[in-house]
């Protein structure tokens, strides 16, 4: 839908260069789809990608950079997230949430004058 | 900040609030220039309600929507997102006082039921709109916001990459 992209556009504000240097690789892409669906360690990815783990850990770090991707280190292993914080998650869905009204009440508005100047014409005989 | 909307009715345009108040609850303010007995009937005669519950930018088309605005009456509406699957959206007004307070259930899917308020208070012509949601349990607001945020991605994700596409482009040409 519009509207999020426009939102989008507006509040990811300077990360929205880092970001479209992210995402113009496929690879990168593909990496994030795969971590929407479920957390996974560099050499998962490695694996999935079919490339070295040095090769998926300079994506990642793009990724990370971006703030598109937190990595935390467990023992041996790194694992990889999505990297939208649960209260930035929040932020910005109300965020949403609000302009999806403020569009629904653009209209309202409208609906409204055009009752306001029916009435005015109409006068207001008649009215309970 | 020094954005001027393209609308024609800038002059008259309002702010519009979305708060989460508490665990359970979502308020959206808005200050409708009309009295409340204009914006109750906008929020409770098909006919009107239909021309702004789905904005045209939503990508949404109303399919049907059917209103039977006394308490205990229930209210169904369709949409259809590019001519998918239609969707249904249904609840029970608990509530209706004319011109003031409207109240009614959501019960499609399964966000946990929320409960919504909408209040009409009127001040010198114009007309505060209120509308509240209550959820059954902080659980299930979570899970909506969550839904919402994740559902969101891919399609966000397409979108930043044609965008990606399209400056690549514009640089290229530079």
């Amino acid at each position: 839908m519009r509207y999020i992209l426009n939102h989008m556009v507006q509040y990811t504000g300077t990360r929205l260069d880092a970001s479209f240097a992210a995402l113009s690789d496929a690879t990168r892409r593909g990496v994030l789809e795969q971590l929407g669906r479920a957390d996974a360690s560099i050499t998962d990815l490695a694996v999935k990608f079919d490339m070295t783990l040095t090769g998926m850990k300079k994506h990642v770090g793009v990724l990370e950079q971006a703030g598109l991707v937190t990595t935390e280190k467990v023992g041996r292993v790194r694992t990889c997230k999505l990297g939208t914080r649960r209260l930035e998650e929040e932020t910005a869905w109300l965020e949403r949430y609000r302009q999806l009204w403020d569009a629904r009440f653009d209209e309202l508005d409208t609906v409204v004058e055009e009752l306001k100047r029916k009435e005015k014409v109409h006068g207001r005989k008649k009215r309970k | 900040m020094d954005v001027r909307r393209e609308s024609e009715h800038t002059a008259t345009k309002n702010r519009t609030t979305a708060d989460r108040k508490s665990e359970r609850e979502l308020v959206v303010t808005r200050v409708i220039n009309g009295p409340a007995r204009i914006v109750f009937e906008a929020f409770t005669k098909p006919e009107l309600f239909k021309r702004w519950w789905v904005p045209k930018s939503f990508g949404l088309s109303l399919l049907s929507c059917e209103l039977d605005v006394r308490a205990g009456g229930t209210y169904q509406l369709m949409f259809s997102h590019n001519g998918s699957e239609p969707m249904a959206f249904f609840g029970r007004y608990i509530e209706v006082t004319r011109h003031s307070r409207l109240v009614w259930t959501n019960e499609e899917g399964d966000d946990g039921g929320a409960v919504t308020t909408a209040t009409f208070e009127e001040k010198g012509g114009k007309t505060l709109l209120v509308m509240h949601d209550l959820y059954p349990s902080k659980e299930a607001l979570d899970a909506a916001i969550a839904s919402g945020a994740t559902s969101g991605m891919p399609e966000t994700l397409e979108q930043l990459d044609e965008l990606v596409v399209s400056l690549g482009a514009s640089v290229g040409r530079s």
